[in-house]
């Protein structure tokens, strides 16, 4: 008992609870079905890939977890929300397909007609991230500009800008190379190595260097961390500039899984996915400390609420509803006042047993 | 210091934010927002002999949008006696308001408006009625005003339904005892979604169809991919047809069942059949990829012509008009299918057949 207390006391405690939550409803939703309770947690070899609901989960997810990687820093330094992510995702893969196939070609099928190496391609996607990640950096940092507004700039104009270096078409690059970023190596979908390798290599940095806590310091006290001796503006700056650089992974990523670049639709709204990730991991809107963990666990849950809207076979106008009330649920169950009062009951309860006695 | 910056940043912005707002309107003419009301002009017909025709587009965002505003700019060219005047709107539905505003000033002859939202028409329809010039409406409906000639469009159910006889059809040559489908449904509330959705339902309840899931793609490939992928999980091996509602939703359908060792088109396990025929996926048809696709065509512009020159001839057209469509299919075992009564023909997509096509 005491170690469930202890358990319960632990950051992570309810971004998980709530993530197994979600799971739980697809174990009675299958023994009402009549199938074995395991079967949405079967993971099984098809056709030489792995493929199961749990493998979906976390390969549907990766653009999610790695665009909340991004998120939570910028959250936790600025204290506001980078909301342009899903346009530069566009923008980057756009910008990925336009240098490969060649402007104005709206379709590649073999790798002759490459206009460019696809290297050229992922690398040009990746500088246009950094680039749009130092522009909403600069206009944070060092123009102290609301994040919001400042990131609304390229919110609006990065699809379009997509768009126009497409020439408003969808650039198609059916060639396997470029679908592997989105699809299998070997056995395992690309998308969970990218995402895992993301989330390693940042975790590591904050973990091996100061760089979180320099965040966290920033995040919680601008100018006390600055008479501290930190650089507070190049702190931020930095954050945004990785922001736009997990973007362009995501980006690419979400473009190679359709071997296209459809500018109208990549990243759509998924900056409030990102936004959700960070917040259903149990980090403050307001800045100051994060939890990365959380944020990642936060991106699956979402994907798990929306592979679960598809195991229950919830058609397809409802499901909104249904997403909404799983998020309020997971939300309030997170919110300070509610864990208070759940606080203040068990104590009652306590000290009612203790006086039986 | 930091508030000329400012202040620089936030002009610059209202001054790109203005250029784009022109940018819209500029192909069509200078926005003559406090030019006098020049729309008094009574007769419509031009004395020159060529007719003015003013067009306000949706946008851009698909390639069928494109296809239909190339199929305009071919039929209204100057050689066949037309000046159009083209407005391409990005989804912005103050934007068109605002072009077919222009088109009144400008006084043309003949409007054409793909409405890019349903309602909040009728003010601006009385003012094309007040200056006298007539409104033609394609693709997308008016629900709150009928002060326009016509509408020309796509009937979506009938494309249901053609997908359900057919599938009726070449089930019955094939001897497939059962029909165990899976639905994969454009975007919710959309009116081709609808239509299709209700003509397909129709049939599937008449024949006595296992529909196993109906779940939404939003017409996109990435849609398509996820729900296929899902679908493929809790169905698997249980499924013999899958219904995309369009062509993206189709081509990520066959990622999904190409990684799950799932075969379909002409021999596989699985029947696909897609709509919209876009010429890319009228050439999986012909290399039997995809069983049957269902055409919704773009190419409404020979049709308004047609009702302008009944216009111009002092005839009245029909308030609906719809475009005639095509069905193609991989193979030649299904010839022709009846529906509500009327028999047409399904084409056997081959090299020559997507050679031809114009989209």
């Amino acid at each position: 008992m005491d170690k469930l207390k202890k358990l319960s006391k632990q950051q992570l405690f309810l971004p998980i609870m709530c993530v197994l939550l979600v799971l739980a409803v697809n174990i009675v939703y299958d023994i009402s079905q009549g199938n074995p309770f395991y079967s949405f947690f079967r993971i099984t070899m098809e056709n030489g890939l792995l493929s199961g609901r749990l493998v979906s989960i976390i390969n549907r997810g990766s653009e999610v977890a790695i665009l909340a990687i991004g998120m939570t820093l910028v959250v936790s330094a600025s204290g506001g929300t980078d909301i342009s992510v899903g346009s530069v995702m566009s923008l980057c893969a756009s910008f990925c397909c336009m240098l490969v196939a060649g402007f104005g070609v709206s379709s590649v099928s073999s790798a002759d007609e490459f206009a460019m190496p696809l290297v050229v391609g992922l690398l040009g996607a990746l500088l246009m991230g950094c680039l749009c990640g130092a522009f909403n950096g600069a206009l944070v940092a060092y123009l102290d500009i609301q994040p919001m507004v400042a990131t609304l700039i390229l919110w609006s104009a990065a699809r379009a800008i997509g768009l126009l270096l497409c020439n408003n078409l969808i650039v198609y690059i059916r060639v396997p190379e470029y679908g592997v970023f989105g699809g299998y190596i070997g056995f395992m979908p690309t998308p969970i190595i990218i995402a895992a390798v993301c989330v390693l290599a940042v975790s590591l940095v904050l973990k091996k260097t100061a760089m979180g806590m320099y965040v966290q310091a920033v995040g919680i006290n601008k100018k006390a961390s600055r008479i501290a001796g930190l650089n507070s503006r190049r702190i931020i700056f930095m954050c945004y500039f990785l922001c736009g650089v997990c973007a362009a992974i995501a980006g690419i990523v979400n473009s190679s899984r359709i071997t296209s670049a459809d500018s109208n639709n990549i990243g759509l709204n998924m900056e409030l996915d990102a936004i959700l990730a960070v917040a259903l991991g149990g980090n403050s809107l307001g800045g100051g400390r994060f939890n990365l963990a959380g944020s990642i666990i936060g991106a699956y849950t979402i994907q798990a609420i929306t592979t679960t809207m598809y195991n229950l076979g919830v058609s397809s106008a409802v499901s909104p509803v249904f997403k909404a009330v799983v998020v309020i649920v997971i939300v309030a169950i997170q919110s300070q006042p509610l864990q208070n009062w759940i606080k203040k009951h068990r104590a009652h309860a306590a000290g009612k047993e203790a006086a039986k006695v | 210091m930091k508030k000329i910056i400012a202040t620089a940043l936030s002009m610059t912005m209202a001054m790109s934010l203005a250029a784009c707002g022109g940018g819209a309107a500029s192909s069509a003419a200078p926005a003559a927002s406090s030019a006098p009301a020049a729309s008094q002009a009574s007769a419509p017909a031009a004395s020159d002999g060529v007719i003015t025709v003013g067009f306000a587009q949706v946008g851009h965002e698909s390639d069928w949008r494109t296809a239909s505003t190339k199929s305009a700019q071919d039929v209204f060219s100057a050689a066949n006696g037309y000046d159009l005047k083209f407005v391409d709107c990005d989804n912005d539905s103050a934007a068109q308001l605002e072009a077919v505003r222009n088109f009144i000033e400008q006084d043309v002859d003949y409007i054409i408006i793909d409405p890019i939202v349903s309602t909040g028409w009728d003010t601006v329809l009385t003012e094309c009625e007040d200056a006298g010039i007539p409104v033609i409406v394609i693709d997308r409906t008016i629900d709150d005003s009928d002060k326009y000639v016509s509408w020309v469009g796509s009937d979506f159910k009938i494309e249901g339904l053609a997908c359900g006889e057919w599938l009726k059809a070449y089930a019955a040559d094939k001897g497939m005892s059962e029909i165990n489908a899976l639905v994969i449904e454009g975007s919710t509330g959309a009116s081709a979604t609808i239509g299709r959705t209700d003509g397909f339902k129709e049939i599937a309840d008449r024949e006595g169809w296992n529909i196993m899931a109906s779940q939404s793609g939003d017409f996109t490939e990435a849609g398509g991919q996820e729900v296929m992928e899902s679908y493929c999980q809790s169905y698997k091996g249980k499924f013999n047809v899958v219904i995309c509602q369009n062509d993206n939703e189709a081509a990520g359908a066959m990622t999904a069942m190409d990684n799950a060792g799932i075969t379909y088109g002409v021999g596989g396990d699985v029947v696909l059949v897609s709509f919209d025929a876009n010429k890319p996926y009228v050439q999986m048809v012909c290399d039997g990829k995809i069983n049957a696709n269902f055409e919704c065509n773009p190419m409404a512009a020979p049709t308004v012509s047609e009702i302008i020159q009944d216009l111009e001839a002092g005839k009245t057209p029909e308030k609906e008009i719809y475009v005639p469509e095509h069905w193609f299919a991989a193979e030649d075992n299904v010839p022709s299918i009846d529906v509500n009564g009327e028999t047409l023909e399904v084409i056997h997509a081959t090299q020559d057949v997507v050679d031809a096509r114009p989209y």
